[in-house]
């Protein structure tokens, strides 16, 4: 079925033709939106695109990151002061959905998909969004828990803080087809320090719920410690508390739920 | 249902198309240009036999809007031998048996080329993870991978 593509040079005008029509879907970089086109989604009659510069800036030199929202992962691995957010984006696809996905795109990506939005989970990212409502700035999770309601609302960029060390940030996707498959599970830690001691411990899973979501009683085991081993193993038995996966093809509920402590410790103890 | 004017650079050479509203640069490439290089396997970015470079740069072309890629300069299959012969990669792949049936081998030659195109004596493992997204259900890979690097060392070598 032929749809209508409408395409403006700002991101404003974009918005207001997004958030008036229901049918409508924004086009980042169409790794999804073509797909379900593909495949007779009827469900889509408007694609809205917009051309503008602001969409795709990265700022990466200070302390806090800004990615516009048609930022393709390409791109984040092709910036060294983007190092941290590497592994995440080399995680995705295979080289020509990283040239075409975007960070925007990441965010509305169902299971098994949407790694790059574990890590910025755990990164306490901000979601700049534009609706009928005017431009604003969202917290990830509570855009995350939202997220169904949002289709109406252009993501305009998405900022973190820069964490204070390789160490500090850490990443892992299980996956069974590698480097291209979709999550089994997706993990991302933020373990920043004060005193020897974690202070706002943030751990981030996918495909552990139907949105991307945080363990939270993981995160509690590690407030106030320094990551030694009994901590390490409080935050594992703690992994799969408030996490409700569903089964699929690449791996079962159960299985989820049975491996995400032990990749959490892995995680956490440096372990390959 | 309007159609919209859409002119790019096909292997060099200007064109101009129209194209209904989500049209895809898979079905504008074979459809309505008639180059027959790019192939259909999923439609779903799997498989990668559709891969052709936009701007130098691997993409799926299944996925791609084709009102995207206006005033872009798009490469296929069709336009890499290099007058009446073979370029070095598909000399490579024909030496080197890295086609059978043939059907992943459009998109695996764009793969290759986008890689030697940046980087012109890659090891074994940056060749693994440029054909990463393609599918190919015959040759077990081993042929593709040494075709790719016998064509990247003759070209260091000429
Ligand atoms: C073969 C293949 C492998 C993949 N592997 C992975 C993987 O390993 N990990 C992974 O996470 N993903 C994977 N993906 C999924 C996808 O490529 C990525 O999640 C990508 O980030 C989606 O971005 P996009 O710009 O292409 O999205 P699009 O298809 O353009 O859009 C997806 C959804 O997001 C909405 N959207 C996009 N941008 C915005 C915006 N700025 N504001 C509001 N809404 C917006 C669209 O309207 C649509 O609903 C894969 C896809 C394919 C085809
Ligand atoms: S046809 Fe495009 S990836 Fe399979
Ligand atoms: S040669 Fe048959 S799919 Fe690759």
């Amino acid at each position: 079925m032929a749809v209508t593509v409408k395409t403006f040079a700002s991101a404003g005008e974009a918005a207001g033709a997004l958030s008036s029509d229901r049918s409508a879907r924004y086009l980042g970089g169409g790794t999804l939106v073509m797909r379900a086109l593909n495949e007779g989604d009827v469900s889509v009659s408007t694609i809205v695109r917009a051309r503008d510069q602001a969409l795709t800036r990265i700022d990466a030199s200070g302390p806090r990151v800004t990615l516009g929202a048609g930022v393709s992962f390409a791109r984040v691995l092709a910036e060294r002061d983007l190092a941290f957010l590497h592994a995440p984006a080399r995680s995705i696809g295979g080289p020509a959905v990283r040239n075409m996905g975007t960070v925007g795109g990441n965010l509305f990506a169902p299971n098994p998909y949407g790694d790059f939005t574990v890590a910025l989970l755990a990164l306490d990212a901000t979601i700049a969004v534009q609706g009928s409502f005017g431009a604003r700035d969202i917290a990830i999770e509570e855009f995350l828990q939202s997220r169904e309601r949002q289709s109406g609302a252009l993501v305009l960029s998405v900022s973190c803080t820069r964490p204070a060390s390789a160490e500090a940030f850490r990443y892992r996707k299980i996956a069974r087809i590698k480097p291209k498959g979709g999550s089994v599970i997706t993990l991302a830690a933020h373990l920043p320090v004060s005193g020897g001691r974690i202070a706002g411990a943030r751990i981030a899973l996918g495909s552990m719920a139907p949105t991307q979501i945080r363990a939270k009683g993981a995160e509690r085991a590690l407030e106030g410690r320094s990551l030694d081993a009994a901590t390490i193993a409080a935050a594992a038995s703690a992994a799969s508390e408030g996490t409700s996966p569903s089964d699929n093809a690449l791996g079962s509920a159960w299985y989820r739920r049975e491996i995400v402590g032990v990749h959490l410790r892995r995680l956490l103890s440096g372990q390959e | 249902m309007s159609k919209t004017p859409l002119q790019f650079r096909h292997n060099g050479r200007d064109v101009a198309i129209f194209v209904d509203g989500g049209t895809n640069l898979l079905v504008a490439l074979r459809e309505l240009i008639g180059d027959m290089t790019p192939k259909f396997g999923c439609g779903q970015g799997g498989c990668g036999t559709c891969s052709v470079l936009i701007d130098g740069e691997t993409h799926l072309s299944c996925l791609t809007l084709a009102e995207t890629i206006a005033g872009r300069s798009i490469e296929t299959l069709d336009g890499m031998k290099q007058g009446p012969n073979l370029h070095p990669l598909q000399r490579a792949f024909a030496d080197n048996f890295a086609a059978q049936c043939g059907y992943c081998t459009p998109g695996m030659l764009m793969a290759a080329k986008a890689l030697l195109d940046r980087n012109p004596s890659p090891s074994r493992a940056d060749v693994i993870e440029a054909i990463s997204g393609n599918i190919c259900r015959c040759t077990g890979y081993e042929p593709i991978i040494n075709a790719i690097l016998g064509a990247a060392g003759g070209r260091a070598s000429a």
